[in-house]
């Protein structure tokens, strides 16, 4: 089944938004879950990616990504009425949506998109939502316009002041535990970010959700590349997650797995991007 | 008798210091008179008890006999009564604890190696008749619609006895090619792809729909096909699933890997191209060890030797005589250099800085009683730990079932270890839905899959007869 780029989208240098045709993965597509994606299905590799929103009568899904390596960029290269070979999903448990309260959703970088429609939902839940979205500059910065629309309180930082706060987003965020009343907090973004979120949230004992982006192959539990260490014991983030208890995650050993194929990536991006050249 | 005196015939291969360094297939397949001499073998016994010992009891007496005589067409015709992946079964099955056990010549000779190379034969006519075969015929169009749940051997062996009833059959597959273990898990050197590609082909022709990327559980439920897509009947083959690990220090490092996430991405993903036609990568080269002794535990080491490791050793923790793995495989891995280390397990992974798997520390055992699976039980010595340097980890122990059909479908029954419930006829406790293969066996072989198959489309067929 070919799936059609109806709509595409550049949203900052190097982060797209393309809107998919996948009509049984939006019908079935809950808010945390994501699908496998493959341009052609004799070559690429099965890359996870969020599903940002969905159009039930289009029967379209919405995927936000940066363009990092080989297949990301090749993503990027397509343009509407181009197809994917393969949209598998929608994979991973969905995200427990439920009334908390007070809740504070951190996004850094491109895990605003996977925050996106959490904090729709959160707050079609009835929760009261503080977002604190952070990038390294102010061109990186994604979706701050449609989180404003869904958020009741909304903090911009950047790493180096080019927009809102000069700050990391664990400043706001632990000023804000500091003052007590939060519920729930939910932080996606670089693993990084995500391990000192828990660390900030922990002193206070604020429970936190976070989403993981361990490498993938099948996304159903079959070949356990994706396994990360849960309060001791090891998970497999596809069938497990993507989202835990961030408090109890190894993300030392996450950000260290992230690394498996780092000289091998390397050289695939560099083989395309001169291809890419050529073409230009 | 005259007929013992006829030498076996050896399979001719490729050498095995060629061979490590390609994907090509190994074993290459009898010439017409060499499959006849062996077929003369046969002593053509009265009451067949090689016919037993095969899980589908493909009439082998009959079909060694056809070839004997050089009625090749005849004897792929015979085969095809019961079995419709020869081609597959003549390659990977177990013959020596199936058909080769039970027959004649092989209790004669005290060997079941040394039984009429059943197998071989039937790989022969299968290839050598591949064109001739047509697709099978096809019944009027009975209106009613069968969901097949996954493409493995199980899968395909149902969908075609469906369709051939009339009914209209799809096949929903999760991964972006079907085939199951025989695309992803058994490598090109053992089972060539093109072959499963033909069987594909044949059902495509037969209007069998395959649906790809198309995960029952998330994509769409079983209640959903059967309540609201119109599906008057499943067979629910997904296969095995989640890779057992030991739970011992050190094997979430990187570099350590189950089986099934190496093979796949050496043979589905085609990691071995990495770079001109993959964008999947795989950690090469290096020194490799496997834990295990089963058939996916060769595939692994053999896979690992042929993706440039520079050592590959096979750990297991008892001895030769216990292995799982095919006799001829593993003879096949030793002469492409696999280090066979018996009565020896890891027990800690040791890494570097970076979380790079560096070294193991294995224990080496005794054998002492026989426990319940009659084998005797590894005991271990103690202080007789030692350390190997090593680059990666392929850990082939065994798959537990995969959670996500049972977590979408509770009201689906299940047995003790976690497989899917069945009886006889492959039912399952919900009405119009049967299972089978390594889903409902655990790991289990392509023939017990395909004969589950089998069963259940009968099953199913009949089922629908009443019911209309
Ligand atoms: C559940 C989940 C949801 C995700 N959602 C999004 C999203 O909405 N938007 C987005 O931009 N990114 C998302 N990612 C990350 C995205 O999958 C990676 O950026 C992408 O796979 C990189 O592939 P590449 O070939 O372009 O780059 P490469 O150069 O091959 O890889 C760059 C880095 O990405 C990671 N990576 C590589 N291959 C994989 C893989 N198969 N699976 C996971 N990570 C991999 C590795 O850490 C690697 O170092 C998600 C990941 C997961 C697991
Ligand atoms: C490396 C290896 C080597 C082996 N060697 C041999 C051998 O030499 N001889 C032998 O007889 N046996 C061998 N086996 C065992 C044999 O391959 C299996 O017993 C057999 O393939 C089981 O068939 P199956 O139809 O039950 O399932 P599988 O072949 O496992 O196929 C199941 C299919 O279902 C799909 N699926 C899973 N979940 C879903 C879902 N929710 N929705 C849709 N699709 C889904 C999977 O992606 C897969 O394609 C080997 C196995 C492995 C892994
Ligand atoms: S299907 Fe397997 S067990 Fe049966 S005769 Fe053929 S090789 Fe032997
Ligand atoms: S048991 Fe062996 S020798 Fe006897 S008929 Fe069968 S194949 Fe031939
Ligand atoms: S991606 Fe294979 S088990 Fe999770
Ligand atoms: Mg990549």
């Amino acid at each position: 089944m070919a799936h059609r780029i109806v709509d595409k989208e550049k949203l900052s240098e190097n982060v797209y938004r393309m809107e998919i045709e996948a009509k049984y993965v939006a019908e079935a597509r809950e808010p945390g879950q994501f699908v496998l994606i493959a341009y052609d299905n004799d070559r690429s590799e099965r890359i996870p990616l969020t599903i940002a929103d969905v159009d039930l009568d289009k029967g379209t899904i919405t995927v936000i990504f940066q363009a990092v390596g080989k297949s990301t960029i090749e993503f990027a290269s397509l343009n509407v009425g181009d197809s994917f070979d393969a949209v598998a999903g929608p994979l991973g448990n969905p995200t427990d949506i439920e009334k908390y309260g007070k809740v504070v959703c951190v996004g850094g970088g491109i895990g605003n998109a996977p925050l996106y429609p959490i904090v729709k939902a959160l707050k079609q839940a009835g929760n009261e939502v503080i977002s604190i979205l952070g990038a390294r500059n102010k061109e990186l910065l994604i979706l701050e316009e449609q989180f404003k629309e869904i958020s009741d309180e909304i903090i911009t930082v950047t790493d180096d002041g080019s927009y809102g706060r000069k700050a990391l987003v664990t400043e706001p965020l632990g000023e804000l535990c500091s003052k007590g009343e939060i519920d729930l907090c939910v932080a996606i973004g670089p693993a990084i970010m995500m391990k000192f979120c828990c660390q900030t949230t922990k002193k206070y004992d604020i429970p936190t959700i976070v989403s993981l982006n361990s490498i993938m192959v099948d996304g159903t539990g079959m070949c356990g590349g994706c396994r990360v260490e849960v309060g001791g014991e090891t998970k497999f983030t596809c069938v497990d997650g993507p989202e835990f208890d961030g408090h109890k995650v190894d993300f030392d050993q996450l950000i260290k797995r992230l690394g498996s194929y780092k000289k091998y990536e390397q050289q695939a991006a560099a083989e395309h991007n001169c291809k890419l050249e050529g073409k230009l | 008798k005259e007929r013992m005196k006829i030498p076996q015939q050896p399979m001719p291969e490729q050498d095995p210091n060629e061979r490590r360094s390609n994907i090509n297939e190994v074993a290459l397949g009898y010439t017409e008179e060499q499959a006849r001499i062996e077929a003369m073998r046969c002593l053509d016994c009265k009451n067949a008890p090689c016919i037993e010992g095969c899980p589908v009891q493909i009439d082998i007496r009959s079909f060694v006999k056809q070839i004997a005589d050089g009625k090749f067409t005849e004897a792929l015709d015979t085969i095809k009564q019961t079995s419709l992946l020869p081609a597959v079964c003549g390659r990977v099955c177990p013959q020596e604890t199936q058909c080769q056990e039970t027959c004649t010549l092989g209790k004669v000779m005290k060997d079941p190696m040394k039984a009429v190379s059943i197998g071989r034969l039937e790989r022969y006519v299968a290839d050598r008749c591949a064109e001739q075969s047509e697709s099978p015929k096809v019944a009027e169009d009975t209106g009613k619609k069968v969901a097949i749940v996954g493409s493995g051997p199980g899968g395909l062996v149902a969908a075609a006895d469906c369709r051939r009833a009339g009914h209209k059959v799809t096949v929903f597959e999760a991964f972006h090619k079907p085939g199951g273990v025989l695309m992803y898990g058994i490598p090109e050197f053992r089972l060539p792809k093109e072959l499963v590609a033909k069987e594909i082909e044949t059902l495509k022709q037969m209007d069998v729909e395959i649906m790809c990327n198309f995960i029952i559980g998330k994509t769409r439920s079983i209640s959903q096909l059967m309540n609201e897509d119109g599906y008057d009947a499943m067979f629910l083959a997904v296969g095995a699933g989640l890779p057992r690990f030991m739970n011992i220090p050190g094997e979430n490092l990187i570099g350590v890997y189950s089986a099934n996430e190496y093979l796949t991405r050496a043979n589905l993903m085609n990691a071995y191209k990495f770079g001109s036609e993959s964008d999947t990568p795989i950690i090469r080269g290096g020194k490799v060890a496997v834990i295990g002794g089963g058939n996916v535990a060769m595939d692994a080491a053999r896979t690992a030797l042929r993706l440039g490791a520079e050592s590959v050793k096979l750990i297991y923790r008892r001895t030769e005589k216990e292995m799982p793995a095919r006799i001829e495989e593993i003879h096949h891995a030793k002469e492409e250099g696999v280090e066979v280390n018996i009565l020896k397990s890891p027990i800690e992974y040791k890494g570097d800085e970076e979380g790079w798997v560096k070294s193991m520390v294995c224990q080496s055992f005794e054998l002492g009683e026989p426990d319940d699976s009659g084998r005797r039980r590894p005991v271990p010595i103690e202080g007789s730990e030692e350390e190997f340097e090593i680059d990666t980890v392929i850990v082939a122990i065994g798959n537990k079932a995969n959670p996500l059909l049972r977590r979408a479908t509770p009201e689906l029954e299940y047995n003790k270890w976690g497989n899917i419930n069945i009886g006889e006829n492959c039912e399952t406790n919900l009405p119009g839905v049967y299972a089978g293969g390594d889903a409902a066996l655990g790991a289990a072989t392509v023939i017990l899959a395909m004969g589950h198959g089998r069963t259940a489309a009968k099953a199913i067929n009949d089922y629908l007869a009443e019911k209309s």
